[in-house]
């Protein structure tokens, strides 16, 4: 019982503020020709469809039924499985399930958002309790805020820290054609320097203090798309096929009064239990690239404790030592991650994505320069929710 | 204490814009300016789309061929809807059909109108109407009434 | 495929309008699972739940039932589409060598929302959306093309309605048992030519869930194991007048997969109950064919001749199917809780006498775009 999967394709559209020029079906439809044509398959090759998205952000009811005729799912069994801003990483765990449980050899993983045809805000909004918690919540950004406010209470951070994450990101997505934010103004320029100009800037306004716009992801439109493969074809198929090594995620709480803010607990878990199932007990050493989602700058200081890269306040060193840049110690999001595109039902599959090809060592200029052994995707969404997942080099045992 | 069923009222506002794409945009702007009803054709399976898409679904590949469809066609099934939604401001009944112009390989959703429900039967002939103030949608057209010749 | 057995079963009754909240309708389903089960939220090792945003009036509709739903500190998915693709789901995941154990759940509070204008969000907002189709209309538009193919009356869609209705008021957990004759059907109310209000399934509240087993995890549980023996979905494609609609090719497909895992070769011989889901009295005689147990174009025979009914050859819709309740996504589910407590002997006045086998259906899309099938037996 259980087999073994491996990615052995993907592909996506590229990030933009708004795709005028196709309808979602389209869309959907060029990032599955993409990842068909990165693992070298027809669509009469793939056995299954999952996919997923959130339904407010474009008003489609049962989209996996509205979507098949360019999901490439007609006559094929198709589910959508969505979980707010954890969908991409739900959707590309279904679609390993269906693998691993033996029923089906290649599957095909879809997330897509056309954020740019509804009011983003207002969609996410209704995604509170319309009793106990709807009136009062301001979207996405109030949450975050507060979340920020009480991390940078705990450990002193200044915005100097915060900012620091995004710079880190943003320079990473001069690299990524698909990254949907690519700032040209950056480039060549050092670390510090650019850290001194956002912060300065009196255009870079305030969202929700301590909030500003370089601080928060964008909105996007694109779709990406993953081929999981059984053990019985993936090498067939791939060359380095990127093994699922373990899956594992936490989506325990319903209301934001309930969280706990001191932590990411349900990251934490969900990190440990990947981690105890591959046996890594040092993840700074043994993870050699992590596609971590960050929807804003500072989680990617307080996150990567939660995750246990280093302990509790040190994420910020850990940052401004270089250790999470491209030649550091662990490179985080090569491809410019959450905060550079954020199309929300696909950026969990392309953190999985952007980590499988580190593996396949197909990242083009985005690539680390180091041979990726086992690389890590995290999906966050919904209430704190967290996704992870660990993919590798080397066939399970 | 016997139950006490409040309830709290809402709505969900969340106003939305729905790309066409560049295939849509070329299928809504010749009913708009021209009257005109065009599909796409599929060079592998034949198929003739209306409303026209980009992608053969069956074959999986991109549709570059444009073809003129005729205006009027055949009902393969309709209903008379009697108690439509308010929200939608149709005054009931409504006909429903699913025509199939011209060379169409499959048939279009739209209105039926200028005839009685009792009169509206599988196989008739019916001919596209249109609004007099078209904007590029769906619309545009106004109903399907029965050839009276 | 190796065994997965549904060791638990657990719902809510299906009403017009419920009182309970989401979460407090998905904790008494989960309770009633388990219980059944003879174990405890513990032995469950990951949690599906099934809802949908447009339904529940909320994007992530999956949130609100973490906690009811025994969620806490598990891996844990949301399937959005019909309780019987989020089975299908949960079995996949029961075998695949991370989880022993899987409880899957669903809701839906359909009075609270409107259902015309939910359902019209299911058609595409360029080219139908506008015109004001919805479940309903379009449904009619597939009962008429049913009735062109193959000669069926309206006569044959009302037989469906008198046997399920009659079938439900055995059922204590559904609100729309009736004993109706063939001319009340013809004269309820029309609501879409040629569908009468008879014709058409309510719109319900009700949750309802179920607990998976692999063979080392159903050790945990008291109950008999009912095994899953054969499952499979599918789905045609979306454009409604490019599909042919009476042709249930997606079932046939999904129904096949499931027979040949359950070595079924004659469906209407070797099936003991079978659960369909006829969110339309046509959908019955459309879903036979589709499923093998009527010759294409011949499902208004079964009716005809009683074959379906209780005392016949193959009840369909003991539980008094969707027709008398219709709590959408959890209906799915529903249908294949009636089909493990016939299977199980535990179906009190509905019980099919000597039942071993039955088969479960549920559908998702507009006009039963696509297709679950779940074959279960002892």
């Amino acid at each position: 019982m259980g087999k073994r999967a491996a990615i052995v394709g993907f592909g996506q559209t590229r990030g933009s503020s708004s795709r005028k020029d196709v309808n979602g079906v389209e869309m959907i439809n060029e990032a599955v020709r993409a990842a068909l044509a990165d693992a070298e398959l027809g669509i009469e090759d793939i056995d299954a469809v999952v996919i997923g998205n959130m339904d407010h952000f474009e008003g489609i009811n049962y989209v996996d039924m509205w979507s098949v005729e360019g999901s490439g799912g007609v006559m094929k069994p198709v589910i959508k499985v969505t979980t707010g801003g954890t969908t991409g990483t739900t959707v590309a765990m279904c679609a390993y399930y269906h693998v691993a449980c033996g029923l089906f050899d290649r599957v095909l993983a879809i997330g897509w958002e056309k954020n740019s045809e509804s009011d983003t805000t207002g969609a996410i909004i209704t995604a509170y309790d319309p009793i106990w918690e709807r009136p009062n919540m301001a979207g996405a950004i109030g949450g975050l805020a507060v979340d920020a406010s009480r991390y940078m209470h705990d450990h002193g951070v200044t915005e100097r820290d915060g900012t620091r994450v995004t710079v880190r990101d943003r320079l990473n997505a001069l690299n990524n054609p698909f990254a949907h934010l690519r700032q040209e103004w950056m480039r060549g320029k050092d670390v510090n320097t650019l850290v001194d100009i956002l912060v300065s800037s009196p255009e870079n306004q305030v969202l929700a203090y301590p909030l500003r716009m370089s601080d928060m992801c964008p909105r996007t439109d694109a779709a990406a798309a993953l081929v999981f493969a059984s053990e019985d074809v993936a090498g067939k198929i791939a060359p380095v096929p990127a093994w699922i090594l373990a899956v594992a995620n936490r989506h325990n709480t319903v209301y934001y009064g309930d969280l706990d803010w001191s932590l990411n607990e349900t990251l934490e878990a969900a990190s440990r239990q990947a981690f105890a199932k591959v046996g890594i007990t040092e993840p700074l050493k043994e993870i050699d690239v992590c596609e971590l989602y960050l929807p804003y700058s500072y989680a990617g200081l307080a996150w990567i404790e939660s995750i246990g890269f280093c302990g509790p306040g040190e994420g910020r060193r850990l940052l401004w030592d270089g250790v999470t840049d491209m030649d550091g110690e662990i490179p985080m999001n090569p491809s410019g991650g959450v905060m550079s595109s954020n199309p929300i039902g696909a950026t969990g599959v392309i953190r999985v994505g952007e980590a499988a090809i580190q593996i396949m060592g197909k990242a083009g200029p985005r690539q680390v320069n180091r041979t990726v052994n086992v690389a890590m995707a995290t999906g966050f969404g919904g209430c704190y929710w967290a996704d992870v997942l660990l993919l590798g080099r080397e066939k399970p045992n | 204490m016997k139950d006490a069923r409040l309830t709290c009222e809402g709505r969900i506002k969340v106003p939305y814009k729905w790309y066409v794409g560049e295939t849509g945009s070329r299928f809504f702007t010749a009913l708009r300016d021209r009257c005109e009803i065009w599909g796409t054709r599929c060079p592998s399976c034949n198929k003739v789309y209306v409303p026209p898409v980009k992608n053969c679904w069956q074959c999986f590949r991109h549709l570059e061929e444009w073809v003129p469809v005729d205006g009027s066609g055949v009902v393969e099934s309709f209903t008379v809807a009697r108690q439509p939604d308010p929200m939608f401001n149709l005054e009931p009944p409504v006909i429903y059909g699913l025509i199939r112009l011209g060379e169409a390989s499959g048939s279009l959703l739209h209105y039926i109108g200028e005839a009685r429900p009792e009169e509206v039967k599988v196989g008739m002939r019916v001919k596209a109407v249109f609004a007099d103030r078209r904007s590029g949608n769906i619309l545009d057209i106004k109903y399907f009434a029965p050839h009276r010749d | 495929m190796d065994k997965v057995a549904v060791m638990g079963v657990g719902q809510t009754s299906f009403e017009r309008e419920k009182n309970e909240t989401f979460e407090e309708m998905v904790f008494e389903a989960v309770r009633a699972a388990l219980a059944d089960a003879g174990g405890e939220i513990g032995d469950i090792d990951n949690v599906l739940t099934v809802s949908n945003d447009f339904w529940d009036g909320r994007t992530i509709s999956s949130m609100s039932v973490m906690y009811a739903s025994g969620a806490w500190d598990k891996d844990v998915s949301t399937v959005e589409g019909d309780g019987i693709f989020g089975t299908i789901y949960g079995v996949m995941r029961t075998l695949a060598g991370s989880f022993d154990t899987t409880l899957v759940v669903s809701h839906v509070k359909g009075s609270e929302g409107r259902m015309n204008l939910i359902t019209n969000g299911m058609f595409d907002p360029i080219y139908q959306r506008a015109l004001g189709i919805d479940a309903t209309t379009s449904a009619a538009l597939q009962a008429r093309c049913y009735m062109e193919r193959t000669g069926a009356t309206e006569e044959d869609f009302a037989r469906v309605s008198v046997k399920n209705h009659r079938n439900g008021l055995r059922n204590p957990q559904v609100h729309l048992g009736m004993d109706l004759s063939v001319e009340d059907v013809m004269r309820s109310r029309k609501i879409s030519d040629p569908l009468k209000l008879y014709d058409c399934s309510p719109v319900s509240d009700g949750a309802a869930a179920i607990v998976l087993a692999n063979e080392k995890g159903r050790m945990r549980f008291r109950q008999e194991p009912v095994w899953v023996r054969g499952m499979g979905h599918c789905s045609d494609s979306f454009t409604l007048g490019y599909r042919d609609l009476a042709n249930p090719r997606a079932l046939r497909a999904a129904a096949g997969k499931a027979y040949r895992m359950a070595g079924i070769g004659d469906p209407l011989r070797e099936l003991d109950v079978v659960e369909l889901y006829d969110a339309y009295s046509y959908m019955e005689l459309l879903w036979s064919e589709g499923l093998g147990l009527a010759p294409e174009g011949r499902g208004l025979d079964l009716v005809r001749s009683g074959a379906t009914d209780m005392d016949g050859d193959l009840p369909v819709n003991p539980s008094g199917g969707v027709l008398s309740a219709h709590p959408v996504l959890v209906a799915g589910m529903a249908r294949l809780i009636e089909a493990v407590l016939q299977v199980r002997g535990d179906a009190k006045k509905r019980q099919v006498a000597g039942a071993k086998t039955a088969l479960a259906h549920g559908i998702n899309g507009a006009c039963g775009q696509a297709h679950g099938v779940i074959v279960v037996g002892t």
